[in-house]
């Protein structure tokens, strides 16, 4: 395994993702490598299912560390994302303190201490882990948050630190690689994205997505994969409100083969669309449209 | 390609990378000198020799937005298609039409186009519509469309001085209050201040926030005599409350959120005016819809929108994409409002075909066609928005 000063270029960088069934396009290897070296987040934007989260995971076990990740949604606060105080150990910790007849000063100053402390994603980010490198921090779908949770994950971001009023600064001695990504779904502000990197995934091509499906699921056939990936290009050219992504296809390839499918017919395509198109009105233009047309492509 | 950097030296290097970031601020890429320091850090770590390489690492660094991707690539080829002519390593922008370094037509309408400025609008505390006009029952009362140039420009003082009001919702977020849930950090503070007794258990409750406002503006042909006034009304409002997007659509949909940030109102409308290539034209509401639903829907109406379409209904498309659309819409946002000016019209009755077809999917259907019945507006929006 490899920390992130082994990466000489960013080829040795591509080949490492495609060793762990990555198949990452050359700007994207480049945007990570850069993130990597620069000690940079970095900032990835695309429709979903384009592969935004699985890079963290790969890269966690490429550069064998942590991954510590962070959901994100609307309302998310520091007692969730940073840290919080044990509030009913310390109030027992108090009591107990009183009737052993400690002074209460000294049981003030016990309380506030890193023993009480319960660590939440963004202050674990800070600590190496156990092999003494830095963890992959994933902030995932940054886009669901507030205005309020970007507001202190710029603090985070900016300095690698947290100030605990109580405790003081804590910094990162190495800082974590940070992936945040985003469906887009709204803007990110423009403080935060000033810290960070910037990659759009688009969706592959078809020589790529079939790399990918052949990558990710080896036992598949080489008709089937040809025909789904190329099915799936056909539909993302349609009209439709929620276009597949790569997981999409990765998921209907994973169904064909539970369905012992070795290639595709308008029949089956028909009864398994749901696991490429997740709204009603686009099953229903697909349907309208013709299985079979699209087959044909 | 292969010689595409004739004297490919670091000091060189420096002078190209400052007149190529020069030249994006030109397309209006907004690029700060930390980028720069940035991109030479991370310059260090790519072989210079390899141009695609350079390419990505450049566009990784600077660029922040998709929708600066094309602008930038461009921009790249038109900036090196340039060095190879011979022109001096600073670089800056033809004056005039030149033979040789004509700026691609694709390039050349970001040219200067104004970098995006931060969005930052001081946290509001309660907003509230104040729509009250202490004005003669007589013009309150007067429909837009039979107001005088005079009557006009008064009708438009009064709704600059409008005080927006937006309901609030509760969010997943809390602050000290009365709820039914012990804030456990405030409990503890108090307790020992009290010397370690809990001797009251402090609560917290669920923060209020505004609603997003998202407007829809019809500014085809029928809706002329209402449409400018309307808009002005809608700058107001959105000067006044943290979170409105506004589109205007005859054939077809656009944004006019940041253009109607001039604090002026008359530089908005001016801007408005420059943007809307279709205003007073024909309508085709269920195109205009079906596109909002696609582009913006999921950006703009995630956090439980109140959505406001303003427009007299008079649709030349398809009946049945307009009520499928409306649907969708009606599904996404938290209440659609439809305002249509001609329900001021006594007698009038909401025949039209795509009037019918929408209708199902319209949460509230008000006029807007007075001062009076914008005050009506500004207090149903307060009300219907607060839970």
């Amino acid at each position: 395994m490899s920390d992130a000063s082994t990466f000489s270029s960013i080829d040795a960088l591509q080949s490492a993702l495609s060793a762990h069934s990555y198949v990452a396009d050359r700007p994207l290897a480049t945007a990570v490598y850069l993130a990597l070296k620069l000690g940079k987040p970095l900032l990835l934007e695309g429709e979903a299912g384009v592969g935004k989260t699985e890079i963290a995971k790969v890269l966690a076990r490429l550069l064998d560390t942590r991954l510590i990740r962070l959901q994100c949604y609307e309302g998310l606060d520091v007692a969730t994302a940073v840290y919080e105080w044990n509030y009913p150990r310390q109030m027992l910790y108090l009591r107990a303190a009183e009737s052993g007849g400690g002074t209460k000063e000294q049981a003030l100053h016990d309380i506030f201490g890193p023993d009480f402390l319960l660590k939440r994603p963004l202050l674990q980010a800070l600590e190496v882990s156990e092999n003494g490198r830095p963890a992959v921090l994933l902030v995932d779908e940054l886009d669901r948050a507030d205005d309020e949770f970007e507001a202190f994950l710029l603090e985070v971001l900016s300095d690698f630190q947290v100030t605990i009023p109580e405790i003081g600064t804590i910094a990162a001695a190495q800082p974590p690689v940070a992936i945040l990504t985003s469906n887009r779904t709204r803007e990110i502000h423009d403080a935060l994205k000033r810290r960070c990197l910037y990659h759009w995934i688009d969706y592959p091509s078809i020589d790529k997505e079939i790399e990918i499906v052949n990558t990710r699921m080896p036992g598949v056939g080489e008709r089937l994969s040809q025909q789904v990936v190329t099915f799936v290009h056909e539909l993302r050219q349609m009209d439709l409100y929620k276009l597949p992504g790569i997981a999409e296809t990765l998921d209907w390839v994973s169904a064909l083969t539970a369905l012992d499918r070795t290639a595709l017919d308008p029949a089956t395509v028909d009864d398994t669309l749901g696991a490429l198109l997740k709204y009603q009105d686009d099953i229903a233009a697909v349907r309208k449209r013709g299985v079979q047309a699209l087959l044909r492509g | 390609m292969v010689s595409m950097h004739p004297q490919y030296s670091s000091h060189h290097l420096l002078d190209h990378l400052l007149a190529f970031g020069h030249l994006l601020r030109q397309f209006g890429v907004a690029i700060d000198p930390g980028q720069m320091l940035d991109l030479l850090r991370a310059l260090d770590h790519v072989a210079i020799g390899q141009r695609e390489d350079v390419h990505l690492t450049c566009r990784s660094v600077l660029v922040r937005r998709r929708e600066d991707l094309p602008v930038f690539d461009e921009a790249w080829e038109f900036f090196w298609a340039v060095q190879r002519q011979g022109a001096p390593g600073g670089m800056a922008l033809p004056e005039g039409p030149s033979k040789e370094l004509k700026i691609p037509r694709r390039l050349q309408r970001h040219l200067d186009r104004p970098a995006d400025e931060d969005r930052q609008r001081e946290e509001q505390g309660d907003v509230e519509i104040q729509l009250s006009f202490s004005h003669s029952e007589q013009l309150r009362r007067k429909d837009f469309a039979h107001f005088t140039a005079d009557e006009l420009d008064e009708a438009r003082a009064l709704i600059a001085q409008l005080e927006p009001r937006v309901a609030l919702r509760r969010i997943r977020r809390f602050v000290p209050g009365r709820g039914r849930r012990v804030d456990a950090r405030r409990t503890l503070r108090h307790t020992l201040r009290s010397g370690g007794e809990v001797t009251e258990l402090l609560r917290r409750q669920r923060k209020l926030k505004q609603r997003p406002l998202v407007v829809l503006c019809d500014i085809s042909g029928s809706m002329d005599r209402y449409s400018r006034i309307l808009i002005q009304f809608v700058h107001v409002i959105s000067a006044g409350l943290r979170d409105v997007e506004t589109f205007v659509f005859g054939t077809r949909l656009t944004r006019i959120t940041r253009m109607l940030e001039h604090n002026d109102i008359d530089e908005a409308v001016d801007a408005v005016g420059a943007a809307v290539t279709d205003w007073g034209g024909g309508t085709r509401i269920g195109q205009a819809i079906k596109d909002f639903n696609f582009v913006w829907g999921r950006r703009v109406l995630g956090r439980g929108a109140v959505v406001l379409l303003i427009s007299d209904g008079w649709d030349r498309g398809e009946p049945t994409l307009l009520g499928a659309e409306m649907a969708r819409l009606q599904r996404t946002s938290y209440r659609l409002i439809w305002l249509n000016p001609l329900l001021g019209m006594p007698g009038y009755e909401p025949l039209t075909r795509g009037m019918q077809a929408a209708l199902p999917h319209v949460d509230d259907f008000l006029p807007v066609h007075n001062l009076h019945s914008l005050e009506q507006l500004g207090a149903k929006l307060a009300e219907t928005l607060r839970r």
